[in-house]
């Protein structure tokens, strides 16, 4: 054993600053005792109890630092010395300068008067406390949490109204506010068109379009989902266009929901009615007369909705390439198709892309089943068993229980894709890939694996198997929209340019006999 | 314009909670967004989010926030003064020559842990209860001892606290609403009796305290009259002391305004040398002293009807107590008293140590201690070693707190008024616990300090408080 002391003369160290290198030195490889302290008498006391203490150490000062180390070796004691200089040594400019960090939104709130918006995203159980204490601090809401009452929501809502605030959700995806995407959304261009939309992927898809067709946004409100129910009674939707109204930016608005309750439609046609700008509505399956009665602008898809507010918001409709549907390709596929392909299988991330696709289809034929069908005949009774054309919403609750969202983790979707892949009644399965803020960082990527196994097994079986991918992005979003469209096109995927055309696209394909 | 048109026309600054990717989104599009530190309020458990609720009800919550400002306002506007210094027999409430007050909530003898056990059979010994250590212990499980806790008797005790008939006490008198608040005079440090220590050379020093010392003392606070203690600590804090673990600033101004009257007593000059050389042996004089300034303002904002302020915090070594303001007198809530985490002297180890102890914690409940690190930069070590992680325990406090104390600030903090009365609503909405900088006394008795570090209350004792705050509230 052995031990060595080192003495520094009137070196003041504060005796915590001490414990603590004290602490450290024991933990030395090879310490078997290391004590660092100043030389005081409590101090040489400590030392004559644990049998360290010398004539030396005795003879310290006050002021003078004590370093004494015991270790079984001379070497192991140099060695324990070097490292204790080494504590001494005061690593600096540990962290950069300490962002505040506060844990509730009322301290936030208060410690940030420029705050003027909350984004919430806390499990569903929580999320409608955080919002009431958002709208009481006076800041707007954007509720991306699932799983709030409809109770709650209407109380919010209400509050919300009240307080003259935005109280977009719960279960709202996107919005673009200001220019700023928030949660879902794209990278779209500012300009003059303003959206309400009770539908996130379907709010996408109309910025998008809006952007590939030259135009631009000012805002973009989501609703939330239930917003048009007849209990919630469209509360958020009446005043986003009374907000859109009042905004001297925007021109135009555009509307976007499934179908609502008759009388939520009655009265947000009655507000589309009284408003001064040019209202297109586009209400997915939605029927023309009351629209128009109302003064309103009709759209049928959400790429005429987009068409016709770039064209009410000033563009020349005859200079707009409207991507016509591509007849000869349509023909080409047709004629790859084995009469027994006749079926169309969807498989989405975006829910409104789905329901677009599924209403599209349902013009055409009777067989359409979904996760989400309206009609209760056609709603798929075992969501894991496709039947005729199938369009699932792999975002919808009957697929995320427990689970990421498929724009998230893409593993259920690709197990899915893999099990139609097989069905020889298949003729083309339709997936959507969605860019942007909050989306995955290579929604292409993820699937290609599986797109090249499909294809390369159905060759192998002498089948052709159309596979049909829609990109919802623009040219300004991340992932770069060019690179994930050739990806899919080298895969020998077809590429639909717009959601609409690619639910058109996948009916058309599997068409017999006309 | 209406509020959501301005929202469009200005520069958006997004609150953030939940997903952490939605504010980095936020920010790659040039605006503002912060992201909170959010956990799920009371852990998520269903019957604290109800209470939560109901006390969130708007009239509930304005009789609340009435009571708290209340409670504040006392708690802030306090003076407390060093107004003397006399045997505990003679001036606390309720003392008898056989009453042996502690730290903490109320506890048995036979519930004590190694370091209470170890000061109430010294004090028993130095009061002449007993002959010796053996005996001592026979007596204090005899049923012969009154044992209560400090705080029932206007006083606060550091470590074990333990305080007997013939210790000398501060006597601090609230010059803004009249209640005094009473604690015995520090032992300096290592080995003594507050921390379990109690052999020869213990009961030797404390002969010493209240024959020389104490009288001395007393003294001279009869011919100064009354020396101002808030004004005291606020320099202290300036001077770059937390005032619960480090006392230096503290102790030099309270030795200096002392000074002049001891050279006046009756002493000899040998017995002044003494006392001199006893408060330059530590750093810790003072300390029990801003313990009883704490005190003496905590308890005149105790008993407010309504209001969910902490008045109190202590600890007996076995469990943790607070004292809420809606609740008077002596109601507990507790817990299990925590490990504390920190550097220890040479030759002990973490698990030599005792469980947190102490009626200290009363800095912390007024906003000093480890709710003030940030003011002490030369003893950061013990909340983790950098100024940064001082500054921000200095500032989490304030998510807990009511108030910023405009009579005690903090330099490095732009002279923000140290945080100030812990409302339990925000310590369970939050999930954040209130910091205390606290010293380590060993488990078992007889042996003392070995280290000091940082601790928390359990959360327990919090969630006891609000379910019974919220019942009585929502009658």
């Amino acid at each position: 054993m052995s031990t060595k002391v080192v003495i520094k003369q009137s070196t003041y160290f504060d005796s915590v600053s001490l414990m603590s290198l004290s602490t450290k030195a024991n933990q030395i490889e090879g310490v078997e005792q290391a004590v660092i302290a100043m030389g005081t008498d409590m101090n040489k006391e400590v030392l004559k109890n644990v049998g360290l203490l010398t004539p030396e150490l005795e003879a310290a000062k006050t002021s003078d630092l004590m370093i004494v180390v015991k270790a079984a070796t001379d070497e192991l004691c140099e060695s324990a010395l070097i490292a204790i200089e080494e504590l001494f040594k005061k690593k600096g400019g540990s962290k950069s300068a300490t962002e505040i960090k506060y844990s509730t939104i009322d301290s936030a709130a208060a410690s940030i008067p420029e705050a003027n918006l909350a984004v919430i995203s806390v499990n569903g159980a929580f999320a409608a406390r955080e919002a009431r204490k958002a709208l009481e601090n006076d800041l707007h809401v954007m509720l991306f949490s699932d799983n709030v009452s409809i109770e709650e929501e209407i109380a919010l809502k209400q509050f919300a109204h009240e307080k003259g605030l935005l109280m977009m959700g719960p279960d709202c995806g996107t919005a673009i506010i200001g220019n700023v995407a928030l949660c879902f959304g794209n990278a779209v261009r500012k300009g003059n068109i303003g959206i309400v939309g009770a539908s996130g992927t379907g709010s996408q898809e109309v910025s998008v379009r809006i952007h590939d067709f030259g135009g631009g946004i000012t805002q973009l409100i989501g609703t939330g989902g239930r917003d048009l129910s007849e209990q919630v009674g469209g509360i958020m939707m009446l005043d986003g266009i009374k907000a859109l109204e009042e905004d001297e930016a925007t021109k135009v608005i555009v509307l976007i929901s499934k179908p609502p309750a008759a009388s939520v439609q009655e009265k947000v046609l009655a507000q589309v009615k009284s408003c001064k700008k040019p209202v297109v509505v586009y209400f997915i399956g939605g029927e023309e007369t009351p629209v128009l009665e109302a003064g309103g602008h009709f759209a049928k898809t959400s790429k005429e909705a987009a068409i016709k507010a770039v064209v009410l918001a000033g563009a020349n409709e005859d200079e707009l390439n409207k991507r016509a549907l591509n007849w000869p390709l349509i023909e080409e596929v047709r004629a790859k198709l084995t009469p027994e392909q006749k079926y169309v299988r969807g498989l989405f991330c975006g829910g409104t892309l789905c329901d677009e696709a599924m209403y599209l289809a349902m013009d055409k034929y009777e067989d359409v089943y979904s996760n989400i069908q309206k009609k209760a005949d056609y709603k798929l009774k075992n969501i894991h068993e496709s039947k005729a054309h199938t369009f699932l919403d792999m975002g919808d609750d009957d697929f995320t229980n427990g689970k990421p969202h498929p724009m998230i983790d893409p593993s259920t979707r690709i197990a899915r894709f893999l099990e139609e892949a097989k069905d020889p009644s298949v003729g083309v399965i339709l997936m959507d890939f969605i860019l942007g803020f909050g989306s995955h960082e290579d929604p292409v990527g993820v699937m290609l694996p599986a797109i090249l196994e499909a294809k390369a097994n159905a060759a192998k079986e002498g089948r052709h198997l159309e596979i049909l991918g829609y990109v919802l992005g623009t040219d300004l979003d991340t992932p770069n929209f060019d690179e994930q469209v050739k990806k899919l096109m080298d895969a020998g995927v077809t590429i639909a340019s717009s959601s609409t055309n690619a639910g058109l696209l996948a009916r058309e394909f599997v068409a017999k006999g006309e | 314009m209406s509020k959501i048109n301005e929202l469009f026309n200005g520069k958006i600054h997004a609150i953030n909670v939940g997903i952490e990717f939605f504010k980095d989104d936020i920010i790659k599009q040039n605006a503002n967004a912060s992201h909170l530190d959010w956990k799920p309020p009371g852990g998520g458990k269903p019957e604290l989010i109800n209470a939560l609720d109901k006390l969130e009800n708007a009239a509930v919550a304005e009789k609340i926030a009435a009571a708290n400002k209340l409670a504040v306002e006392r708690i802030i506007n306090s003076q407390p003064m060093l107004v003397g210094f006399d045997q505990a027999i003679n001036v606390v409430p309720g003392m008898t020559k056989t009453t042996i007050l502690h730290a903490g909530p109320p506890i048995t003898w036979d519930k004590m842990c190694g370091s209470m056990k170890g000061a109430v059979t010294g004090a028993i010994v130095f009061e002449g209860l007993a002959k010796d250590i053996e005996e001592a212990e026979q007596v204090a499980a005899s049923g012969a001892i009154t044992f209560s806790p400090c705080h029932e008797h206007n006083c606060v005790g550091s470590m074990a606290g333990v305080t007997s008939a013939s210790m000398f006490m501060h006597v601090v008198k609230n010059k803004t609403y009249g209640n005094v608040a009473y604690t015995n005079l520090s032992e300096q440090m290592a080995k003594i009796l507050r921390m379990g220590a109690n052999d020869e050379s213990v009961i030797a020093r404390l002969n010493w305290m209240r024959d020389v010392l104490g009288p001395m003392l007393r003294d001279a606070m009869k011919i100064a009259g009354e020396i101002d203690l808030r004004l005291m600590l606020a320099q202290a804090l300036h001077m770059g002391d937390e005032c619960h673990n480090r006392n230096n600033a503290g102790t030099s101004l309270l030795i200096q305004a002392l000074t002049p009257y001891i050279l006046e007593t009756d002493f000899t000059k040998e017995q002044k040398r003494e006392v001199f050389d006893f408060v330059a042996s530590s750093d810790y004089f003072s300390g029990p002293t801003w313990m009883a300034l704490c005190k003496c303002a905590l308890d005149a904002a105790h008993g407010i009807e309504n209001s969910t302020i902490v008045t109190t915090m202590a600890r007996n070594g076995v469990e943790f107590g607070i004292r809420v303001s809606g609740m008077a007198g002596n109601t507990w809530f507790t817990g299990p008293a925590q490990k504390v985490i920190g550097p220890m002297f040479a030759g002990y180890k973490p698990e030599d140590s005792g469980l947190d102890i102490g009626d200290s914690a009363i800095t912390e409940t007024y906003g000093i201690g480890g709710f003030a690190m940030a003011a002490a930069p030369a003893i950061v070590a013990l909340v983790g070693g950098t100024v940064e992680e001082a500054i921000g325990f200095s500032t989490t406090m304030k998510e807990i707190t009511t108030a910023e104390n405009p009579n005690v600030t903090i330099p490095l903090l732009d002279f923000q008024g140290v945080a100030t009365g812990i409302d339990i609503r925000q310590v369970i909405q939050t999930g954040i616990l209130p910091i205390i900088n606290t010293a380590i006394a060993h488990k078992d008795a007889g042996i003392g300090m070995i280290g000091a570090g940082i601790t928390y209350p359990p959360m327990e004792a919090f969630e006891k408080a609000l379910l019974a705050v919220t019942e009585t509230i929502s009658q």
